[in-house]
């Protein structure tokens, strides 16, 4: 038998640098978008305003009341500006997390872990994409619209949601430049016929070598068929219940599909953001 | 300078009494924090076998405290010493790996295969179903308890703990079996077995219906329990469960323990170990304590003659 081999064989090989940092963050602003959704704007100078799109953050909700929530919150980044220093996050108010997010007031801080997660990319020979989202997942989309601008790439938005009310961040998409096409349950455009129709034609235009989504299974679905269909790439961002968001828990793994074989991933270390192609139904 | 260091015995030394719990901890905390202040890594329970996990929801929220049935997934022991083990050399703090088998002989096998550079230690998650008794841990009995840890003991000469499971009626005669079959220390606690369910959808909260509670909710009963294991044997016991504090740390160490792991705290406060490190240097200059270790032998309570049962009314 060995000798036990105790401790310190090896110094650190570089002194400590941090890729995530919980910052505790000043609230610039927190308002109303609509009926449900509100925008918090906060100021978070640091790693945290370095956030690229489709990353995350794990978000220290307040207990007010009866809620109490002791998990933090996964967020998207909705903005991120390193040079103003300030992370924008656009949410729902849903439970006892939002519900406590929902109230905090100009000036109060709040901690929120991150930049998180893997994000978006446009590979080499993407030079016009699809985004086609839902609800709040088109807050996770606007940032990658901002991105492809920036690379020179061309951007649809296809924005699905139930009435007119719902369709958040149309000026985000526009103001880069988006074509922007708006798909409504209240008069039956956001049928999924109708959006297989509409991704037809943007295919058939030459717009779409790149599909994104997020914030639905359904469209999803549609996306992840057209894409296998017409060799399209395509990325898709996930959602699932966390606690750590570092990688450390495994409470928030699913079930992909790679190369046939069913492999279960974490949300928040191999995603939130995954291969289209992968992707199964949830 | 208040003196943290504290010796687990076998000769490993640690800087300080703050390690991670098993399972909340992994390569991810390297993002955000510092390990290299930190007394000791601990790593998610590794089995020799592939094992995929429970079903979703694993976790959920309970008042000041959560619930779990991540279960073990597990890529192997090889896939561990290949791919994982690399990773934590980097670092100063010594690593002890924790394991788990469904058998006696797959506890030995997983043991003896851990005699590399690199790992200072094994935590014997012995809190898992045994399928030779019916399926019930090996921790809930003595002699189920006494029979991994032997076996264990036989193949390895590292430092090996014993991590015991709350859900037994008398945790003290399995920490003593621990002792007697050779372990350098105790572990308490795991979770403890608990449930909830969601009234609206009147379905259990997790995918697994019944799961453990762990974070503060939980922290007096494991108190307990470490208080009563210290004194029951005279190997170190490593108090686990609801800390999140430097206070709560102290605590553990007044009731007799040696040395602490942090859990789910690091799931709301990534930097906890870091901050109960500081807070415990703080609260030993604060008392007069040169040495951390002082505090084990420092509860005010000669005069107090517990009466178990009549505790329990
Ligand atoms: C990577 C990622 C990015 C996200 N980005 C946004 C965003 O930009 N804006 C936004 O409004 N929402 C976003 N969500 C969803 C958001 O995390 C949930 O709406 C939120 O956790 C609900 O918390 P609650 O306390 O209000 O609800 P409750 O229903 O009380 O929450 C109970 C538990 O379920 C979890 N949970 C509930 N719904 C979801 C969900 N959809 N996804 C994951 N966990 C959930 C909660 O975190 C909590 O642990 C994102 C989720 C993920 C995983
Ligand atoms: C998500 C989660 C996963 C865990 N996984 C393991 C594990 O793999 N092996 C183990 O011995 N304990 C595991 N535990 C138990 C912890 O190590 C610890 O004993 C328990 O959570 C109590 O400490 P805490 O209240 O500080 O979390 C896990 C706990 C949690 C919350
Ligand atoms: S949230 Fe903990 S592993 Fe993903």
């Amino acid at each position: 038998m060995r000798q036990p081999e105790n401790s310190a064989v090896t110094p650190p090989v570089d002194p400590f640098s941090a890729l995530a940092a919980d910052t505790s963050a000043r609230v610039l602003r927190n308002e109303w978008v609509n009926a449900e959704y509100k925008l918090i704007v906060l100021d978070a100078p640091g790693l945290a305003a370095s956030a690229e799109a489709g990353q995350f953050f794990n978000i220290e909700c307040p207990v007010v009341g009866e809620d109490k929530p002791f998990f933090r919150r996964p967020m998207s980044t909705y903005a991120a500006d390193a040079e103003t220093g300030q992370v924008e996050f656009l949410y729902k108010v849903a439970g006892a997390g939002t519900r406590g997010l929902a109230t905090l007031l100009d000036g109060q801080t709040v901690r929120i872990l991150g930049p998180l997660g893997v994000g978006f990319t446009l590979p080499e020979h993407v030079r016009s994409i699809v985004i086609m989202g839902r609800g709040v997942g088109l807050a996770t989309l606007a940032p990658l619209a901002e991105m492809a601008h920036r690379r020179g790439v061309a951007v649809t938005a296809v924005m699905s949601a139930r009435g007119p009310e719902q369709v958040l961040s149309v000026d985000r998409f526009e103001a880069t430049g988006a074509a922007v096409e708006i798909v409504l349950d209240s008069d039956g455009t956001s049928d999924l016929a109708n959006v297989e129709a509409i991704l037809r034609r943007l295919h058939a235009q030459g717009r779409a070598d790149g599909f994104y989504t997020c914030g639905s299974n359904r469209l999803m679905l549609l996306m992840k068929r057209l894409a296998g269909e017409l060799g399209i790439y395509g990325e898709v961002a996930m959602e699932q219940q966390m606690a750590c968001g570092l990688g450390m828990c495994f409470c928030c793994v699913r079930n992909f599909d790679v190369d046939g074989e069913t492999v279960s991933k974490r949300v928040c270390w191999d995603g939130p953001v995954f291969p289209l192609a992968e992707a199964t139904s949830w | 300078m208040v003196d943290l260091s504290v010796d687990l015995g076998r000769g490993l030394i640690l800087a300080n009494p703050v390690m991670p719990a098993s399972g909340t901890f992994a390569e991810g905390l390297a993002r955000v924090i510092d390990l290299n202040g930190i007394g000791a890594l601990v790593t998610k329970t590794i089995t020799e076998e592939l094992r995929g996990g429970n079903l979703t929801p694993r976790v959920a929220e309970v008042s000041n405290g959560m619930l779990n049935s991540i279960g073990i997934p597990s890529k192997g022991i090889t896939y561990f010493l290949e791919h994982t083990l690399p990773f934590y050399r980097q670092f100063t703090a010594p690593l002890i790996v924790s394991i788990s088998a469904p058998t006696v002989d797959a506890f030995a096998r997983a043991a003896a295969r851990l005699n590399v550079p690199g790992i200072a230690g094994i935590e014997a998650n012995i809190s898992c179903p045994n399928i030779e008794e019916d399926g019930k841990a090996f921790a809930m009995r003595p002699g189920t308890t006494e029979q991994a840890v032997s076996a264990m003991r036989e193949v390895t000469d590292l430092p090996l703990w014993a991590k015991l499971t709350p859900n037994t009626g008398d945790i003290a005669a399995v920490a003593r079996a621990a002792e007697k079959a050779g372990a350098d220390a105790v572990v308490v606690a795991n979770t403890i077995l608990a449930m909830s369910i969601d009234i609206e959808t009147m379905r259990p909260t997790l995918g697994n219906v019944m799961g453990g509670l762990s974070g503060p909710a939980f922290k007096p009963i494991a108190l307990r329990m470490t208080y009563q294991c210290a004194r029951a044997v005279n190997i170190p016991v490593i108090g686990c469960g609801g800390i999140a504090t430097a206070n709560d740390a102290v605590e553990y160490l007044l009731a007799g323990a040696a040395a602490v792991q942090v859990g789910t705290a690091t799931f709301t406060r990534p930097n906890a170990m870091n901050e109960v490190i500081a807070g415990l240097t703080e609260y030993c200059r604060r008392k007069g304590f040169n040495r951390v270790t002082d505090l084990q032998a420092a509860l005010n309570a000669e005069m107090l003659i517990p009466d178990v049962m009549e505790a329990a009314q």
